[in-house]
């Protein structure tokens, strides 16, 4: 007996088999007919295939760097994370990689208030950037008609309840979006998703220059706010980036801000967070920054000898452009090497200036001044091509 | 970006090949390569009339 349903009738319950092998088929079911939400969780990875997550230590698991900063101006703790305390403003932030976290994660980006301003000047705004280059996102086919949407998640934390921002932009045609979100509970950990659909006009390059940023706002003076807030793709505006921002985090010294867990992924609905273990998300940062610590590099001997001599420093990945390079000697002393009068292994003899430096073929070289000894080193070595 | 003591470093060959400055505090070399942030940076603040470049030793 065939039973069919109409209008607000439901099906109450089934006998074991009522529906037998076969009944349930693609032309059972109407094209779209089981949304993604009908999907139980347990199951929603079942439907992703490779990587999905846009976002390079979206766990904050990396800080090759430290894991504290008093910000300035910008600049990064944690790798690929970099922060803004853009304008003239006063206000100033320690920046650490904290364990305070949701459960299933080890680490989280904090803001620290340590100087604050009640109200932000004009130009000043703060905020967090992910900057994704364009090699990495060519697949959302953005400036045609299938261009994807983006849904992003993350677990934050702040005692500043109130609304935030997180805007969206394409350096390539200078487009934006944004989205805002609400902190509704102070002190505790709250995971937030947002959707961004797909610009179907602007292209980005498909090159190593940055395609798209991705910003967490945490206050914004007039410059930013005083228009409208814009909530699709449009050219860019100043004064609408963050209209609805109503949280300043530099307010008090009694401020902190924790986020962790950021997940860009294509789509409009957020999925678990993908765990990817520290070594491939080390190797995914060192394309952008690489910092060997104490290493020492050293050059071959001069046997006694007067002269140049060249160290050289090979890459451990592939950088994204020639990077700015930093170094010291054995005592910390900056663009300084160390050497030996006598053999390897003898007593470090002392530190001398730097002829010059450059890179070739994939490889660091740095020329010692002339000296007369046997080998040279260099060590700390950190090389930056962050975007 | 505070960048302090601009000068130009040159290769073996007597070209300039990087810009040696303090940048938020600390010496770096940085590659004359305009896809790099920090000497897309200088060439800003170049043009802005903020930072001037010293020429090589």
């Amino acid at each position: 007996m065939a039973i069919v349903i109409n209008g607000s009738g439901t099906v109450t319950g089934l006998a074991v088999g009522g529906l037998p092998d076969g009944t349930v088929d693609e032309g059972t079911l109407a094209t779209d007919s089981v949304t993604a939400a009908k999907i139980p969780a347990s199951l929603e990875n079942t439907f992703v295939s490779g990587r999905k997550n846009l976002i390079i230590n979206g766990a904050m698991q990396v800080a090759q760097r430290g894991t504290s900063t008093a910000l300035v101006t910008n600049g990064f703790t944690v790798d690929r994370w970099k922060n803004h305390q853009s304008g003239s403003t006063t206000a100033r932030f320690t920046i650490t990689q904290d364990t305070d976290t949701p459960s299933g994660f080890s680490s989280s980006l904090k803001w620290d208030c340590t100087t604050a301003l009640a109200t932000l000047g004009a130009d000043d705004a703060l905020h967090s950037d992910m900057r994704i280059e364009g090699l990495d996102i060519q697949h959302l086919a953005y400036g045609t008609s299938d261009a994807k949407s983006l849904t992003v998640s993350f677990w934050i934390k702040s005692n500043k309840v109130g609304t935030y921002v997180v805007w969206m932009y394409l350096p390539d045609g200078a487009r934006h979006s944004a989205n805002t979100y609400t902190i509704d509970t102070a002190d505790t950990w709250e995971k937030k998703t947002l959707t961004f659909a797909g610009n179907t006009t602007q292209v980005i390059s498909n090159d190593n220059t940055s395609g798209m940023y991705l910003r967490f706002v945490y206050g914004a003076g007039s410059d930013y706010t005083s228009g409208t807030q814009v909530t699709s793709w449009a050219n860019n505006v100043n004064a609408n980036r963050y209209a609805a921002q109503t949280v300043n985090l530099a307010d008090s010294t009694s401020n902190y801000l924790n986020i962790t867990g950021v997940q860009l992924e294509v789509g409009s609905t957020a999925t678990e967070f993908e765990h990817r273990s520290y070594g491939e998300e080390l190797a995914l940062c060192q394309r952008y920054y690489q910092a060997f610590g104490s290493n020492r590099f050293y050059s071959p001997s001069l046997n006694g000898g007067t002269g140049k001599n060249i160290i050289s420093v090979p890459f451990i990945q592939v950088m994204r452009v020639v990077p700015t390079l930093s170094f010291t000697d054995r005592d910390g002393n900056s663009s300084k090497f160390s050497y030996h009068s006598s053999n390897v292994g003898s007593t470090h003899n002392g530190d001398n200036a730097i002829y010059t430096t450059y890179f070739y073929n994939g490889q660091l070289f740095v020329l010692p001044d002339s000296y007369t000894g046997y080998t040279s080193w260099v060590q700390t070595v950190k090389l930056d091509s962050e975007l | 970006m505070i960048i302090e003591n601009a000068k130009y470093n040159k290769d073996t060959n007597d070209v300039n090949c990087s810009v040696k400055a303090t940048i938020d505090g600390v010496e770096m070399f940085v590659p004359m390569d305009t896809s790099n942030r920090h000497y897309a940076e200088i060439l800003k603040q170049v043009a802005d009339g903020t930072i001037t470049i010293a020429e090589a030793d």
